[in-house]
């Protein structure tokens, strides 16, 4: 920005308050990671304080280790979250292509019905998408759950990608038509590299409630084959007795995949969120 | 290839005809194109001008077949391609917003078309290369189009459609992006081109200049209907009707009622401002000057006359008239145009 249009001394409260944000939204991580790293008195005792010499202890991490099959866990989780991204997007952006391109009967009712999914939660369905499951076999299988989460992340990639394939020029589809191109080639070679920011956000929106989701995998799939980390993770929550250093390791442990994602997308993201916005 | 004997002759560039029958178009109700009926030769360069929304894009979409006609039929070289895909009805495509792939360079921009239909690469190589020659676009081959200038982007739009070695040429407003120093010389490099490749061209624009000055045949829409055919001097000396008179030439004919002037037939009169006279002294219609307009080799004079109300006098070189001078202006009787009251000119 320019410096004319602002002062230092805005720029200053702007830093400030981004600071304070940071602050407040780092907390939690920060102290969960903490916390992960300390004995258990010393997580009651001094919650907030560094871990030293005599507190720090990799209790919680060998536990978790230890216990249960929680590289089969993240594994689960990972297969689930990626796969489930991939189809909400490849279907996602499919559909959005054609209610943005072609003219039909029905195309805003489409669009309509298909964005309702935004305001309707899946789990209403719990109890309907469990009896389909029994029937097609499928209870006990990452399946089930890809199956799910696909239809949970398509209505806000439907909704988000075809107000961006709306803005892709007519004239270029066109041209790539008298080129030649079919329609799947313009779709995946012309319009697609064209909307990548806001895959980039859709795909971020779809993963972080995918990776968290305890609901799903506690009724859909809950065999110790399948469970993913947030599941995986239950166990040392008791009724009466919780294994904190477990748990506050399982989660740390269970950040730094979706922080990977995160940053692998976050370049794209920052784009597809600002774009529009200016220009 | 049945093109082949003539694709020869004209130094492997084919052409071809195009007929439209009776193309109509709607959107819903809205009816865009209310019948439109062209024959364009084989060589010629043909220009639709109308105002916008004068459904001008509609009808070149509806020739490259990006947009089906609700009825009527095209024919490129006496072959009917209505359900033709664009791709194989052998016509090529610039657009305003010269749709360049932004993710491939300039040569495979080019060159993509001639790769999609299966040519060798070392054909599609000499086809870009001589194509890149003819717009001198060699030093930027391995840019992509974010880095061109507009001018340069639209000359790769250019050739990207010559590479294609179409029968048609179609143009979409190819200049409007353009800035006005820019948009001269594109339009002689189109001009030049027509020359030299002698290919059947289609040009959409709203600029009459711009019709005037490249066009074999210009076409007048208005409507979704032709409201006149024919060369530029034609549209120029006999408009058929007020519209196409009042939209070629600029500044626009002046258009006077009849009666003011004692025609008792007519229901309008037009007249050019470059065919009126002024005169400090004598004429046949008095006026004062309202507001003049210097541009060097031109003046431009608008008047309010005792006759027939606003006039706009154009004169050729520099005159010093001021605004409130009393002028008296003199039309060429020769010129005039005369208009029923349906707006057909009257002969």
């Amino acid at each position: 920005m320019s410096k004319a249009r602002l002062s230092p001394l805005r720029s200053g409260f702007v830093h400030l308050a981004l600071a304070g944000y940071t602050v407040v939204a780092l907390f939690p991580v920060v102290l969960t990671i903490l916390n992960s790293l300390k004995d258990k008195n010393a997580i009651f005792r001094t919650p907030l304080a560094l871990p030293t010499a005599e507190t720090f202890s990799l209790i919680g991490y060998t536990t978790v280790l230890k216990q249960g099959d929680f590289v089969g866990y993240f594994q689960n989780s990972l297969i689930v979250t990626v796969i489930s991204i991939f189809f909400a997007l490849l279907f996602g952006a499919m559909a959005a292509f054609a209610l943005s391109e072609y003219r039909f009967r029905g195309n805003m009712l489409m669009g309509l019905y298909l964005a309702i999914g935004i305001m309707i939660p899946i789990r209403l369905g719990t109890v309907a998408i469990l009896q389909g499951m029994v029937a097609a076999g499928l209870v006990n299988t990452l399946t089930a759950l890809i199956l799910v989460y696909t239809a949970q992340g398509l209505p806000l990639a439907i909704f988000i990608l075809s107000e961006f394939m709306r803005t892709v020029s007519d004239d270029l589809k066109n041209a790539g038509r008298i080129d030649g191109l079919s329609e799947y080639a313009i779709f995946f070679r012309l319009v697609l590299p064209l909307v990548r920011p806001a895959m980039a956000t859709v795909a971020v929106f779809t993963m972080i409630p995918i990776w968290n989701d305890l609901w799903f995998p506690l009724i859909l799939a809950p065999g110790e084959a399948t469970k993913t980390v947030t599941l995986g993770s239950q166990v040392f929550i008791g009724q009466f007795v919780t294994n904190w250093n477990a748990v506050l390791a399982a989660l740390s442990l269970a950040i730094f995949p979706v922080l990977v994602l995160y940053v692998i997308f976050s370049r794209q993201l920052i784009r597809g969120i600002t774009a529009g916005a200016v220009k | 290839m049945p093109d082949e004997g003539r694709a020869i002759e004209n130094k492997g560039h084919p052409v071809g005809s195009l007929q439209l029958k009776s193309i109509r178009k709607a959107f819903g109700n809205h009816e865009v194109l209310k019948g439109i009926d062209l024959e364009v030769k084989d060589g010629e360069f043909v220009i639709f001008v109308g105002p916008s929304g004068c459904g001008k894009s509609t009808l070149l979409r509806v020739i490259a077949g990006l947009e089906d006609a609700t009825s009527g039929s095209v024919q490129i070289d006496g072959q009917e391609v209505i359900n033709t895909p664009p791709a194989k009805r052998g016509i090529a495509m610039v657009f305003q917003s010269y749709a360049l792939y932004p993710h491939l360079t300039v040569k495979d921009n080019m060159g993509l078309g001639l790769k999609q239909m299966g040519a060798p690469k070392a054909e599609v190589d000499a086809k870009v290369g001589k194509a890149s020659a003819m717009l001198s676009l060699e030093p930027y081959l391995a840019r992509r189009p974010a880095e061109l200038s507009g001018g340069q982007r639209q000359r790769v739009a250019i050739g990207r459609a010559i590479v294609r070695e179409p029968k048609l040429f179609l143009f979409d407003e190819p200049l409007s992006n353009l800035d006005a120093a820019l948009r001269v010389n594109t339009r002689l490099e189109i001009a030049r081109l027509h020359r030299s490749l002698k290919a059947t061209m289609i040009y959409v624009t709203h600029d009459q200049v711009e019709a005037m000055t490249l066009a074999d045949k210009i076409v007048v829409l208005n409507a979704g209907q032709i409201e006149q055919i024919g060369s530029p001097m034609e549209l120029y000396n006999k408009p058929a009707n007020t519209f196409v008179a009042g939209f070629i030439g600029s500044p626009q004919m002046n258009f006077i009622e009849a009666g003011r002037l004692g025609d008792k037939d007519a229901k309008t009169v037009g007249i050019r401002p470059e065919h009126i006279t002024l005169s400090r002294e004598s004429g046949d219609w008095k006026g004062k000057v309202i507001h003049v307009e210097h541009l060097g080799a031109d003046t431009i004079l608008y008047l309010e006359t005792e006759v027939t109300g606003l006039l706009t006098v154009r004169l050729f070189g520099e005159h010093r008239y001021a605004v409130d001078d009393v002028v008296y202006s003199t039309p060429d009787k020769a010129a005039m145009h005369r208009f029923g009251a349906d707006d057909r000119v009257l002969r």
